[in-house]
């Protein structure tokens, strides 16, 4: 692992990324739905070296009853890095961020689910990080929206997440930890793609006004990069199942 | 709004935020359809159905979404003074009162509910009131209703009820007549089935779960007969072929 001390080249000679990527490049993409037998929805998305499970159950009767709200479901969201997802061990209580996560999250996915269409239920997203390596609440994100469209629960369009950032004076696209750490900004987004919404965006750091354009610019035609391999997988999972002789 | 285009095939897959057409039409799934100014979209993972005038989706995933008139399969979750609990496999719990259940008033005081429903014995029952501000009560009036005493109760995704049911009925007669079973199918994808016999009724489980993975592949009925078929010679049922060992596998 890098010291904090030194801080490594991001941007190579060859202005390639410190992993070799060009700075629009994502990291491998990998997707799976319907993973967990007990959960009514789920999903594991990878981002290169990030690695995030999402279980949805519901709609179902809340616990406690007297949260509900007469006239739509309510969402909840749990954001949860396991202990053995990060170099030093995380204690499993919940953090400040994870809490903090957890909401950004939620309502992330808030304006898409159709949640109208139940009054008095519950919701309940878990996220569980397995492996962090940068982006994990977009990656989260992306996981969450799979999960519910697997659990079958009406959602207006899919939502994608994905992490832009500057290093070294260039902005890339989905950035890991190293970059995360040692660059100048960065930016997650989420949105939904088809009906062209943003429901996720955060900013650390500073980026000029251009700047902020070009990130933008570069994280939605990255999110349409990964929103193509979420309605790949969805769809897959029914074209795989055969004839059975 | 003259303009009417489908963006989609028949029958074909679609995932949520998926336009399905465009232009005026009538929607007889709604709540699986989202609409934007004219342009529909999925709401689902599932199956599109688009013709002249109207749209469909059929899910491939979901859960149970009460209607008035549904018959379903509950299973007693609490017992109240004057009425029973039940789980539908809603979001909602449903209610059975007591005097539509014995058909008389009654008296708390003098009589205890356990007595006739306890916690996990299965009623058939049909829902008779639900809309988004109440949650569902149920009733036993009608035929064939009440506590289920004898049979077996199976779940499969209610989402898969229709093809457990078929075209006019036509999957549930072929269960029925091949195997010789009674099965009864609730809207909200618990089935109850009496056999004569515990090897037919292990023969309609697996039919149901072949149902219920291929519900999405066409020409399924005459491929679940075979299926029957195949299964009875198997186990030795069919009086013409003895020795059914025969064509195994």
């Amino acid at each position: 692992m890098v010291s904090k001390e030194e801080k490594p080249k991001l941007i190579r000679d060859d202005g390639l990324r410190h992993d070799g990527r060009r700075p629009d490049e994502l990291r491998p993409i990998k997707m799976q739905v319907g993973v967990l037998k007990n959960a009514n929805g789920s999903a594991l998305v990878e981002y290169g070296k990030t690695r995030v499970l999402a279980a949805v159950y519901g709609p179902r009767e809340p616990q406690p009853k007297h949260i509900s709200l007469p006239y739509r479901a309510i969402l909840r969201c749990r954001y949860h890095m396991a202990p053995f997802s990060t170099h030093e061990r995380k204690s499993p209580a919940p953090t400040r961020r994870e809490i903090e996560l957890s909401k950004v999250i939620r309502e992330a996915l808030e304006p898409i689910v159709i949640s109208e269409m139940f009054p008095r239920a519950s919701i309940d997203i878990y996220i569980e990080v397995l492996n962090a390596d940068g982006g994990t609440r977009t990656t989260s994100i992306t996981a969450a929206s799979l999960a519910l469209a697997d659990a079958g629960i009406p959602v207006r369009d899919l939502v994608t997440g994905v992490a832009v950032g500057k290093v070294d004076g260039v902005i890339v696209l989905d950035i890991d930890e190293v970059e995360d750490m040692y660059g100048e900004a960065d930016m997650p987004v989420a949105a939904a793609p088809s009906l062209g919404k943003i429901t996720l965006l955060q900013l650390n750091g500073v980026l000029t006004p251009g700047e902020f354009e070009e990130a933008l610019d570069l994280a939605m035609r990255g999110i349409q990069e990964i929103y193509k391999i979420q309605r790949e997988v969805l769809k897959t999972k029914y074209l795989k199942v055969k004839v059975e002789e | 709004m003259g303009r009417k285009k489908a963006q989609s095939e028949n029958r074909e897959l679609v995932i949520p935020g998926q336009l399905i057409a465009e232009g005026e039409f009538k929607v007889a799934t709604p709540n699986y359809i989202y609409r934007v100014g004219n342009r529909y979209y999925s709401a689902v993972v599932g199956l599109a159905e688009v013709t002249e005038d109207s749209l469909t989706v059929i899910p491939l995933e979901g859960f149970y979404y009460p209607s008035p008139g549904d018959v379903v399969i509950g299973v007693i979750r609490n017992v109240g003074i004057t009425s029973w609990e039940v789980d539908i496999r809603a979001p909602f719990p449903a209610t059975l009162y007591a005097a539509d259940f014995l058909g008389r008033p009654i008296n708390p005081a003098k009589e205890d509910l356990s007595d006739y429903l306890n916690i996990g014995d299965v009623v058939l029952a049909k829902v008779e009131v639900f809309d988004r501000t109440r949650d569902p009560i149920l009733t036993t009036k009608g035929k064939g209703l009440g506590k289920v005493t004898k049979g077996s109760v199976i779940e499969i995704s209610p989402v898969k009820v229709p093809r457990v049911i078929g075209k006019k009925g036509s999957m549930h007669q072929t269960l029925e007549s091949e195997t010789g079973c009674k099965i009864t199918v609730a809207k909200n994808g618990r089935i109850l089935i009496e056999c004569p016999n515990k090897q037919l009724e292990e023969i309609v489980v697996l039919a149901v779960r072949k149902i219920e993975r291929e519900a999405h592949i066409p020409g399924l009925t005459d491929r679940i007969k075979e299926f029957i078929l195949k299964e009875k010679v198997r186990r030795g049922l069919l009086g013409g072929e003895q020795g059914g060992e025969t064509e195994a596998d």
